[in-house]
């Protein structure tokens, strides 16, 4: 299994898996809790993107609403143990369906009625808006006033309940980033992942060669879904109030989407590396205006915004294509 | 059960300001429409339309309807630039490039925006701003009225525009097909140009009315955006009557759930009825099939 | 993120009684002792000065940009301000809090929102840097046994009990009083807490009037115009409210559109009193009671600050944001005062023994209950004259008599 899932692709690029995963294991011991901070969020958005990379990247289905089922994963987990005590795992095998079935019911929508391309995108963006109104008005998990999961300073970092230090929280993520990268690559590998390239490539011709077009895009829906869901959980417990305006707001969504975007949809790195270079300018951009003195509120969102746009005009096709031809560390073509 | 002098009064409002909303996904439906762009920074260049409707206001107390026309000549110019400078470049690029160059230019606007202009709603105080009709039962508020009327004759000017003029029937070629009329030798890109510059302009006209009706602050973006995209989706990508219908139907729908519903929710009825057009027609309600 | 020198850290007997001889003593420390301190203390002030709640952020930012001057004044030692936008993002204001305990933020102070209070209030409690809410009406927020958290600011609930305390006063007052009321509330955070609140609080309160219906409406809301309309046609004789600003300015449009004045309009949150709801309805603006926590005008610290307030930003009425964001400053000053070192565990036991008297916020002064809330905080009912605002009630905090019942949008000329 694991020669098969490492054949085809070049050994540079498995020594710089290499080096990546040590770095980001042996990091948080040199970091300062800032820099941990940022790193989990990092990984936050790596995994994410990682999950919304397989419906664009792999099957060629823009979502812009990611961010319903992160508030799905999120709501379930803090009102199940907010209300019963349950522990955010066992929650998981609640709230993983509930994010795939709202994945599903969404493609099913859509698939059956070949509405693609922008309309699909604007079907996710309304069923994640619509849900946030619903959950402004939905009093169990405390509508519009906030969820709050109590919290309490523990001497030893519970793993089950999800309670102790920052450093769990990074671990947990990264074991999770680096599950979903194996996920994404055994996906690829596997006859479904041909399959969804090929509809992303050409869904007629797809079609026409007997692909269940319909089954197989559902099944990339519903994948990403539920392995978004679980980033929500992560979110609920680790800042420990949740208000439908932050969560299901479709800010959110464009974050998520952000990090494939800037370092390469469809590749397996991108997700990650577009992470690392967006928090990185966002992180640097304010230090460095705090250093200059430059106190404008708004500059430092200004200087992103500009700074994404010289990439996009740069390397419109991604951070990582660039950086793997440049280095000779391409994947195997996705 | 709503007194129907209450039910009626709602409907006219919510149909007027419907109406403006039409005229602003006016402007998203023709830029989709023809240069296949998602404008994603849609709702930022109204509110630029708004804040210049603002300043000529609390410089020369120029009212915003009087200067309609000199906004949207300005905003046609900006959107003109835009696409010549910008996008033209990204037309044959992935849908997802450039919709990453949209975000980039509505982040940029809506921080500039705030660096500029701080971050309080600012508004226009005109004589007739709280006038109101009154036609028996029927209290119709003047600035809504003036403001339907204009998004009518814009949308009609543009009507007009695309469908007697030789420009107009350019552009049109371009979007329908778009190899056939290089073949032909139009220039396309600079039809993409005029295209996302009347796009521009339509919005900046709306935005310009609507500024009449509420406060603008620099992050009112992003909901404008997403209303325009419902009220195309909903009328139909590609059709003028299409967007004031949706836009109609939109202002009357969220104006009765309010009224008969809860209020805090109206916003949910808008997106079930995206849902439901696209359930059922997906080319949306004055949409031609899809090619 | 920048850090501005406030004020060196020269505390000479002389400045020290200046301040002192217009005021009343601070603390229980004797006159003429100063300590003589060797920094200045680090706080890290965390707001939403960019996203969507840009324009409350900045407002509060005005309240700290005054502190400085008012603390010298009192003798209190000097303040280094570390400031952080939080660019209304839950995330980003947990990393700001992060990184100005990095670069050695000793106190933190802020965030007017709960969502992003309670992220910065973990990080605080994690690190046992004593955190100073601002602004927050979320009770939950000092409701997890936090040890570093303290807040100076009423809880939703607090602000309902005064509110109906300070109604039935002025009903008294003007001898007359609505019997049925229409409650329209914004559905967000804040709002909806209110909601709770009231179905909880008010059946305490023998209240002369009755809510015939509640009417929440959305906070992005473009056009309020059937929210009026439904209120209106309930044919109720007051109007409840919580609310923001802009939706404030837009329903009272609507009132006069749709020629509907009732008897009061009572709002229990911010918009009906803002400077800019002032200036944008001109004389349209004058009438309506806000409940909030406020100023009491006959302390003596009310009148310096609303004079540096004048001085710094002219134009600018002293609000809610601006006190509460000086006093949770003045808070921060007074605890590294008593306790004489900038070790984080001394300076959260001072702050948990704070007791201002001389102080701003209606009430006896500024305590924290073991929870970490100053529960003894009044609230007070202002009423907008003539672009000012005077305060009603209650009677010790009052500096005017309410005008009863509201005027006719339609006669005011």
């Amino acid at each position: 299994m694991i020669v098969r899932l490492a054949t085809g692709i070049a050994p540079r690029t498995l020594v710089l898996l290499g080096v990546l995963l040590a770095v980001f294991a042996s990091l948080p011991m040199l970091a300062s809790d800032y820099v941990l901070t940022v790193l989990i969020l990092i990984l936050y958005f790596a995994y994410l993107g990682q999950a919304w990379n397989i419906m664009l990247g792999f099957a060629g289905l823009l979502s812009l609403g990611h961010a319903l089922y992160i508030g799905l994963g999120a709501y379930t987990a803090a009102a199940l143990y907010v209300h019963f005590g349950i522990g955010p795992w066992l929650s998981l095998l609640i709230a993983v369906p509930l994010a795939a079935a709202a994945g599903a019911f969404i493609g099913f929508l859509a698939f059956r009625f070949r509405v693609a391309g922008v309309y699909f995108a604007i079907l996710t963006i309304a069923v994640a808006e619509f849900a946030r109104v619903g959950f402004d008005h939905l009093n169990w998990t405390g509508a519009s006033a906030g969820l709050f999961l109590p919290v309490a300073q523990y001497a030893h970092n519970d793993l089950w309940n999800l309670r102790g230090h920052p450093l769990m929280f990074y671990y947990i993520l990264l074991a999770a980033t680096v599950f979903a990268f194996i996920g994404c690559r055994v996906l690829l590998l596997s006859r479904m992942g041909y399959f969804w390239l090929a509809i992303r490539e050409d869904e007629e011709a797809a079609r026409a060669a007997g692909i269940d077009t319909f089954r197989y895009k559902m099944m990339a829906v519903m994948i990403s879904a539920g392995m978004t869901s679980f980033g929500g959980v992560i979110y609920a417990f680790y800042y420990n109030n949740l208000f439908p305006e932050q969560v299901f707001n479709i800010s959110q969504s464009i974050l998520i989407i952000l990090g494939p975007f800037v370092g390469g949809v469809g590749t397996l790195f991108g997700p990650v590396l577009g992470a690392v270079v967006l928090e990185t300018i966002a992180e640097g951009m304010r230090t460095l205006l705090g250093g200059l003195g430059v106190d404008v509120p708004g500059t430092n969102q200004l200087f992103f915004g500009a700074i994404l746009l010289l990439v996009v005009v740069a390397l419109p096709e991604g951070v990582w294509p660039w950086f793997a031809r440049r280095f000779g560390v391409a994947e195997s073509k996705a | 059960m709503v007194p129907a002098d209450i039910l009626l009064n709602v409907a006219v409002g919510g149909v007027l300001t419907g109406l403006v909303y039409g005229l602003m996904a006016l402007g998203l439906s023709v830029i989709f429409g023809v240069v296949r762009v998602v404008n994603f920074a849609h709702g930022e260049m109204m509110t630029i339309a708004m804040y210049i409707a603002l300043t000529l206001f609390a410089a020369f107390h120029l009212d915003p309807l009087v200067m309609l026309v000199p906004i949207a000549l300005a905003m046609f110019a900006f959107g003109y630039l835009l696409q010549a400078g910008v996008i033209n470049f990204f037309i044959t690029k992935p849908e997802h490039s450039q919709f990453l160059l949209l975000i980039a230019i509505a982040i940029i606007i809506v921080n500039t925006l705030l660096i500029l202009f701080g971050p309080d709603a600012q508004n226009v105080q005109v004589a007739y701003a709280f006038d109101s009709f009154q036609l028996g039962p029927l209290i119709v508020d003047a600035t809504k009225l003036y403001a339907g009327v204009a998004a009518i004759v814009v949308a009609g000017a543009l009507f007009v525009f695309f469908q007697y003029t030789e420009v107009g029937t350019a552009i049109r070629a371009c979007a329908d097909n778009y190899t056939g009329a290089l073949v032909v030798g139009l220039d396309v890109g600079r039809f993409y140009a005029l295209t996302f510059g009347l796009g521009a302009a339509c919005v900046g006209a709306a935005g310009t009315i609507l500024l009449l009706l509420f406060d603008v602050t620099p992050t009112l973006g992003p909901a404008y955006t997403l209303l325009a995209f419902v009220i195309v989706i909903t009328g139909g990508l590609g059709s003028m009557p299409g967007a004031l219908l949706g836009g109609m139907l939109v202002g009357l729908t969220e104006a009765l759930a309010g009224l008969l519903f809860t209020p805090s929710a109206k916003s949910m009825f808008s997106f079930a009825i995206l849902v439901l057009v696209l359930l059922f027609r997906p080319q949306g309600i004055m949409g031609k099939k899809a090619a | 993120m920048i850090r501005k020198r406030l004020n060196a850290p020269r505390l000479t007997r002389r400045t020290v009684a200046a301040g002192l001889g217009a005021s009343v003593a601070v603390g229980v420390f004797p006159f003429n002792i100063v300590r003589a301190q060797g920094a200045a203390l680090k706080v890290g002030v965390l707001l939403p000065r960019s996203g969507v709640q840009a324009g409350i952020g900045q407002d509060c930012q005005r309240g700290v940009d005054i502190a400085p001057g008012l603390l010298k004044d009192l003798g209190l030692p000097a303040l280094e301000i570390m400031n952080a936008d939080t660019e209304t993002k839950v995330e980003v204001a947990r990393s700001r809090a992060e990184k100005l305990i990095s670069d050695g933020a000793q106190v933190l102070v802020g965030a007017f929102d709960s969502g992003q209070s309670t992220a910065i209030a973990q990080v605080a409690e994690q690190k046992g840097i004593p955190y100073v809410i601002n602004i927050a009406a979320a009770p939950q927020i000092t409701e997890q046994g936090y040890k570093f958290v303290f807040r100076n600011f009423p809880t939703a609930g607090m602000l309902l009990s005064d509110a109906f305390a300070n109604q039935k006063e002025i009903f008294a007052a003007a001898g007359s009083a609505p019997k049925t009321a229409v409650f329209m509330h914004v559905n967000d955070t804040f709002g909806t807490a209110m909601k709770g609140g009231i179905d909880a609080v008010m059946p305490k309160f023998d209240l002369p009037y009755k809510l015939v219906e509640t009417i929440a409406y959305d906070p992005a809301a473009r056009d309020l115009s059937v929210e009026i309309s439904k209120a209106k046609a309930t044919g109720a004789d007051a109007l409840l409210m919580v609310s923001r600003l802009n939706d404030a300015i837009l329903l009272t449009r609507e009132l006069v559109k749709q020629r509907w004045s009732p008897m009061a309009i009572m709002s229990m949150g911010p918009g009906w009193y803002e400077d800019q709801y002032l200036k944008t309805l001109g004389r349209l603006a004058d009438g309506p009671l806000s409940f909030v926590p406020w100023y009491d005008p006959n302390k003596p610290l009310s009148k310096k600050l609303d004079e540096a307030l004048a001085k710094a930003h002219p134009g600018f009425n002293l609000n809610t944001n601006h006190v509460y964001t000086f006093e949770a400053l003045l808070v921060a000053a007074d605890a590294y005062k008593r306790a004489g070192s900038a070790d984080p565990k001394a300076l959260a036991d001072a702050v948990r023994k704070t007791n201002i008297v001389n102080n701003v916020s209606p009430g006896p002064g500024i305590q924290f209950n073991e929870k970490g809330q100053n529960d003894k905080l009044k609230n007070s009912a202002i009423q907008n004259r003539g672009g000012k605002l005077v305060t009603v009630a209650p009677k010790v905090a009052a500096n005017a008599k309410v005008e009863w019942p509201l005027k006719p949008y339609d006669k005011r000329g």
